[in-house]
């Protein structure tokens, strides 16, 4: 099956930053695809190249298997919804919706009928005359996405979308546009920097980390494998130590991952559990998190790790305050073995 | 200071009042109450035989205005020169102040508003003299266009009946073209200012959905620019039609509307015709917002 999106080698240069540096990777058809990382990780600059509001320095991106390096963003069959959602201010919300028909010579009537259906598929059926600045902030977004679908795209991106919106109309909308991805059957590009958005709603993430793709894999595998000291940390929050850390701590001098969940805080008086591996350190803060807490624990090993606490545990640990010596343990098979970059041939 | 401080802070209103009342005073006064007292002069008429003014309410004044053929032909010689000069301003300026608002950057933008803006620190009557020079006869302009071999060309030009004459200096074409450069950065600033303040975004979205440049610069760039267009064609109208230096330097020695009022409240002592005069511009730049308006100009805004 030809591949949705194709990267081949593809960086993008300002001056002197990598901006996009020398990625590939391919897109199925129908995917749910999200590219997760902090900001300037090049995951937008991704976006815009295969947008076509930018063009590669190097390499190809190809569109269902036909090379677009050089073809125009309106000669392109794919359609974007905006950050700011970049909706026209000086039009209505139905013209706005009909402005893809528009401009392809579609007339009225048919454009406008066509508008009325996408604005249904989003219920926003009776808003179609207002116009963008009396929406609210959840309206615009699903106006977008209605301008964006109106075209019938192969490909529909999505550039944070959810950032401007409300913590619960953010977790509406993520199964909203799960479902409507279901139903239309279209390939969706997610660029999120909010790792539980992408692995709550994608099938596959790409992980970026200065202008590369660290690691792309399903959300699961992802947060339970990370394969790099960057994916631990921004996906699973995870407690990272490199070869001489690990070498400290009595195992294998290698770079490996625990995440907090997977470690329990005793007292030093306790027994050492078997098949386990225990640092001990004093406690640094605690922060409530609501069916656990986050302790966060200065190693004697040097670095500043974190265990995630269930609330029963927490009322029993209650009495250690900060600077209290404690014992951070976790199941030997409960680390992860990370590839270091520039340590790994 | 600090009770003075706190004392304000507590009562907002009284702030306002101090940081307003001062200006508003002023411009009341010195701005609007003059310009009504000028109105009102126009409501008077002046005595043909004695040449002194009568101070009753009348339309004497407005009626010599409108039935004497040379007023209304001044009026409409202003009035078109006027709407050549912002049309043709406006042309000029769409592609730099696009270029100045969407692809320059950095110095090359700086070099562009100063560049702009350069031209206003030099004294207007410096200027519309050395337009004059580079109008006349023997001027810089004709003789470069000698050596290009274009003088026939010119010649037809100067031949066009009504805006023709002997040379450049001495037609409305020449007066037409100081015009132009005169009012330019004033068309230039608030278009580039409007086209600066459209989101890239807009842009993107629309090539995203299909829109060829053209049909995003005729659907998105064109109706947002369009208040900066407007205040900036609100400039260049008001200030052709007001202006009396220009048309007696440089062009044809017809009367502009500036130039009657200037001499009806000098030499002839007409100040109610002079009055009635400058009220002409006043209405016609109501006029010209009112249809902008009813057009939509401002539903960007």
């Amino acid at each position: 099956m030809t591949a949705a999106i194709e990267f081949r080698g593809v960086s993008r240069i300002y001056g002197e930053v990598r901006a996009v540096d020398d990625v590939s990777f391919a897109i199925e058809p129908g995917e749910f695809f999200a590219m997760l990382g902090p900001s300037g990780s090049g995951k937008t600059s991704c976006l815009r190249l295969v947008a076509g509001f930018d063009t590669p320095d190097r390499g190809q991106v190809l569109l269902d298997g036909t090379d677009v390096s050089s073809v125009p963003p309106y000669d392109r069959n794919v359609n974007t919804v905006f950050q700011d959602y970049a909706l026209f201010p000086h039009m209505t919300v139905l013209q706005n919706v009909a402005y893809g028909p528009r401009v392809r010579g579609v007339e009225v009537t048919e454009r406008e009928q066509r508008a009325r259906e996408m604005l249904e598929l989003v219920q926003l059926g009776a808003q179609g005359g207002r116009r963008p600045s009396q929406l609210s902030g959840g309206q615009r977004q699903r106006v977008a996405l209605a301008r964006a679908l109106i075209n019938q795209p192969k490909v529909l991106l999505l550039d944070e979308p959810l950032g401007a919106l409300d913590l619960r109309l953010r977790e509406e909308m993520q199964i909203e546009l799960k479902s409507l991805q279901k139903k239309l059957g279209i390939t969706f590009v997610f660029v999120t920097h909010d790792q539980g958005e992408a692995l709550s709603m994608a099938d596959r993430v790409a992980v970026f980390n200065k202008g590369r793709i660290e690691q792309l894999a399903a959300p699961r595998e992802l947060y339970l494998r990370p394969a790099t000291p960057f994916v631990a940390r921004f996906v699973g929050s995870a407690n990272v130590a490199n070869a001489a850390l690990a070498a400290k701590l009595g195992v294998t001098a290698q770079a490996f991952a625990v995440r907090g969940e997977n470690i329990t805080l005793q007292v030093e008086s306790a027994p050492a559990p078997a098949e386990h591996v225990c640092a001990p350190g004093a406690v640094l803060a605690v922060q409530f998190h609501g069916a656990a807490s986050r302790w966060q624990i200065q190693l004697d090993a040097g670095e500043v790790w974190s265990a995630l606490v269930p609330e029963e545990e927490t009322r029993r640990l209650n009495g250690l305050n900060v600077g209290a010596r404690v014992r951070l343990c976790w199941p030997r098979a409960a680390a992860v073995t990370l590839i270091e970059p520039g340590a790994a041939a | 200071m600090r009770a003075a401080s706190t004392f304000f802070w507590r009562r907002p209103y009284w702030y306002l009042a101090l940081l307003l009342v001062p200006p508003l005073l002023w411009f009341g006064t010195v701005y609007l109450g003059s310009l009504f007292a000028l109105l009102a002069q126009s409501f008077y008429r002046i005595d043909d035989f004695t040449a002194q003014i009568v101070r009753e309410p009348t339309l004497a004044t407005y009626g010599q205005l409108v039935s004497q053929p040379a007023n209304v032909d001044i009026v409409l010689r202003t009035v078109t020169m006027a709407i050549a000069v912002t049309v043709t301003c406006a042309l000029i300026a769409l592609p730099i102040a696009t270029y100045m608002a969407r692809y320059a950057a950095g110095r090359m933008k700086a070099l562009f508003y100063v560049g702009v803006m350069l031209p206003m620190w030099t004294s207007y009557l410096v200027k519309v003299y050395a337009w004059r020079l580079l109008l006349a006869k023997e001027g810089i302009i004709a003789w470069f266009v000698g050596k290009l071999g274009l003088t026939g060309v010119l010649d037809a030009l100067l031949a066009t009946p009504a805006v023709g004459g002997p040379s450049l200096s001495s037609s409305y074409i020449g007066m037409f073209l100081v015009f132009v450069y005169m009012w330019l950065p004033f068309m230039i600033l608030p278009m580039a200012a409007a086209l600066e303040r459209v989101p890239g975004s807009l842009l993107q979205a629309s090539a995203d959905l299909g829109a060829r440049p053209s049909q995003t610069f005729r659907n998105v760039v064109l109706p947002l620019a369009v208040p900066g267009i407007a205040a900036g064609s609100v400039f260049t109208f008001s200030l052709t039609l007001g202006d009396y230096i220009i048309p007696s330097v440089v062009g044809a020695p017809g009367y502009f509307i500036g130039m009657m009022v200037y001499v009806q409240q000098g030499t002839a002592g007409n100040i109610p015709l002079a009055a009635a005069f400058s009220v002409v511009p006043i209405v016609l730049i109501f006029v010209y917002l009112s249809i902008a308006k009813r057009l939509g100009a401002f539903d960007a805004l």
